[in-house]
């Protein structure tokens, strides 16, 4: 029997008994529908927490920080102090939560370490508040790492290495500051307030570079280079102690096109100095691991589902065997060979998986489509950007595939089954 | 007469072990040459379907041996016993074994599909069967739809759709009243003449019997006179 013959045999075959092959496919349809969803959620959570935390660490960037000292080894006591440590810049009582800090010298080694092409120290740096030349003020907490970050734009372009002021305004900062949307914020001029350190503000004025979609980290208004050393210089002046300036981190420029092992080898190296150094990709990493986690879960749920639906595999062929008993017979007397008559019983649960599984996925499609864009619109509009569930062809495959997978090994058992039969006994059969 | 289609020697044929073995054959000799007509004949029981199973490779003898066109089967590979079952036999049982759902024409051309004949081909040969079996018009129906008689008709032309050198029929017309029962019968005899197609016929009917050039009666697995 040739392969395509076989084929439609076995598809034949199984629209015989419409109502029982129609009921495994409801079996199937259910598990493939599940892990469709389910594994379109773990897509479209991912891909948002990628174009919101991921895409803005910009590629071939290092976020470079003190090593944070050990901590719970019992014999090393209380770490000694040492009056040569610095501390950030102009903020009264250091930064709190930021630990270490870095000093000029560590920004020398950090750029001795090979592989680095260019080292840019981050500053801690405050705004009392943000508002336009001639409208009400608000609270601002601004993000001394923009320069590694790769924003997600709802209008305008990224910071500028230029010698202006230039600002990232959050989206949420768009309609308070009276800008009608965000291309009409681009452009604009917006007027920070700082203090400094005996606590007389000043004002700077700085324009909008783009105006950023909300994100799940309340990352705060991007500023460029030239605002932070504005802003810098505001809050040292009036020290009246030289206190060692400091730097909460730096940012480490890398060729991009460095491969793992080169990256993993100057990591080792800033290790090494006492630095921690971490791409936005293993700072997004935990976050992913707790995500992929819980979509793991339901996907083992779908999975369970679908292993139900494979015994529903294995009583309808077994049934279409017993039933068919005299006409496996007959074919084997016509001189089918087992391996055929196997062929054939498997070839039909693969098909009925496909059926199950190809249904499952479409309907799986068109539903989350719809329920995704109606959430977006309404529960989830506070995040511009998130759809719920992203369907990627390929993982659409790979749950067709496995489904087709679980329907093979379900058919085994009743196609070994019509495989053996001797002819004369089933022809004698009754 | 050269080297017989088929030539069984002593076959010994057991089912079951122990107290309960039944001995279905036990001692049956039987050469068939070419375009022969032969009638196993014998009461339910006798083995005279245990021995036509043999002879058709369907079973395997426990004991004696056994040659087709010379060649001992017990040598040949699964696949070749296969490829030979399905070109130079044909099979026609009392119960017509056909696919209920399936048209006609899908039922004659099955022993083509198997043996991998394509699409056209099938479908040119089997129209060409059930023209011989003048059931032409019928090839669209679904077999379940005819009568008895066409439907014993449907079997011998799907017997005869690969062009069998041997045909087997058990029973042939063992469903059927004896109006339908003689045109079969004279379907199979005609076949028989005309194109030097060797009848094996396995049946208890005594006229159907008398029909065929030799007769080998059966009783309790053993060969006995008429």
């Amino acid at each position: 029997m040739r392969a395509p013959d076989l084929l439609a045999s076995a598809v034949q075959n199984s629209f015989r008994s419409k109502l029982r092959t129609g009921l495994t496919v409801v079996a199937i349809f259910i598990g493939a529908f599940t892990l469709t969803i389910t594994s379109a959620i773990g897509a479209g959570i991912s891909s948002y927490i990628d174009s919101q935390l991921g895409a803005i660490g910009a590629e071939g960037v290092l976020n470079v920080t003190a090593a944070p000292e050990a901590q719970g080894a019992t014999d090393s006591g209380p770490a000694p102090y040492d009056p040569e440590k610095a501390t950030a810049g102009g903020l009264p009582g250091g930064a709190p939560g930021f630990g270490e800090l870095l000093g000029d010298a560590d920004i020398d080694a950090i750029s001795a370490v090979a592989g680095i092409d260019r080292v840019e120290p981050s500053r801690m740096v405050a705004a009392d508040f943000i508002g336009t030349p001639d409208g009400d003020r608000f609270e601002v907490s601004l993000n001394p790492f923009s320069a590694a970050t790769n924003p997600d734009l709802a209008a305008g372009s990224a910071l500028s290495t230029d010698a202006r002021h230039e600002i990232l305004l959050p989206s949420d900062y768009v309609e308070p500051l009276g800008f009608a949307d965000a291309a009409d914020a681009v452009g604009a001029e917006v007027v920070l307030g700082a203090s400094n350190a005996l606590g007389e503000q000043e004002t700077l004025t700085a324009t909008v570079a783009g105006v950023q979609n909300t994100t799940l980290l309340d990352l705060g208004a991007g500023v460029n280079t030239h605002l932070i050393d504005a802003l810098n210089e505001i809050q040292s002046s009036g020290r009246t102690t030289a206190a060692p300036s400091g730097y909460v981190g730096a940012i480490a420029h890398f060729d991009p096109a460095l491969g793992d092992d080169e990256l993993d080898r100057i990591k080792d190296e800033l290790a090494a100095d006492g630095f921690q150094a971490m791409t936005t990709e293993d700072q997004i990493g935990a976050f992913q691991t707790v995500i992929s986690g819980i979509i793991g879960v339901l996907n083992a749920f779908a999975v369970i589902a679908l292993v139900a639906a494979g015994f529903g595999i294995v009583n309808t062929l077994l049934m279409s065997v017993q039933e068919r008993t005299r006409e496996i017979g007959l074919m084997k007397a016509m001189g089918m060979g087992s391996g055929k008559v196997f062929g054939l019983f498997s070839l039909e649960a693969v098909f009925i998986g496909f059926l199950g599984s190809a249904l499952g996925a479409g309907v799986a499609i068109g539903a989350g489509t719809l329920i995704s864009n109606a959430l977006a619109d309404t529960v989830l509009s506070g995040l511009p950007g998130l759809r719920i569930m992203l369907f990627e062809p390929s993982s659409i495959a790979v749950v067709v595939l496995v489904v087709m997978l679980i329907a093979f090994i379900a058919g085994t058992l009743p196609a070994r089954r019509a495989a053996v039969q001797n002819p004369i006994d089933a022809l004698r059969y009754e | 007469m050269g080297t017989p289609v088929l030539e069984a020697h002593d076959i010994h044929k057991t089912y079951g072990h122990g107290a309960g073995a039944f001995n279905a054959l036990k001692g049956v000799s039987l050469a068939v040459h070419e375009g022969e007509s032969v009638a196993i004949v014998g009461k339910s029981g006798s083995g005279k379907s245990t021995l036509m199973h043999i002879l058709a490779l369907l079973d395997a003898p426990d004991a004696g041996s056994l040659a087709v066109k010379g060649s001992d089967p017990a040598r040949l590979k699964g696949r070749d016993i296969n490829r030979l079952r399905n070109e130079d036999f044909g099979f026609v049982f009392q119960q017509f074994f056909l696919v209920p759902n399936a048209t006609v024409l899908d039922n004659v051309v099955m022993p083509l599909k198997i043996a991998g004949v394509g699409s056209a081909e099938r479908t040119r040969r089997g129209m060409e069967a059930l023209r011989a079996l003048e059931l032409e018009d019928k090839a669209r129906n679904k077999a379940t739809d005819l009568s008895g008689g066409q439907k014993q008709r449907v079997v011998i032309a799907r017997a005869l759709v690969n062009n069998p050198r041997v045909l087997f029929a058990d029973e042939p017309t063992g469903n059927l009243d004896s109006a339908t029962g003689e045109v079969v019968e004279d379907i199979l005899f005609q076949l028989n003449r005309e194109h030097g197609i060797t009848l094996i016929i396995v049946t208890h009917d005594h006229e159907l019997a008398s029909r065929c050039d030799r007769q080998l009666h059966l009783r309790d697995g053993l060969e006995v006179a008429a």
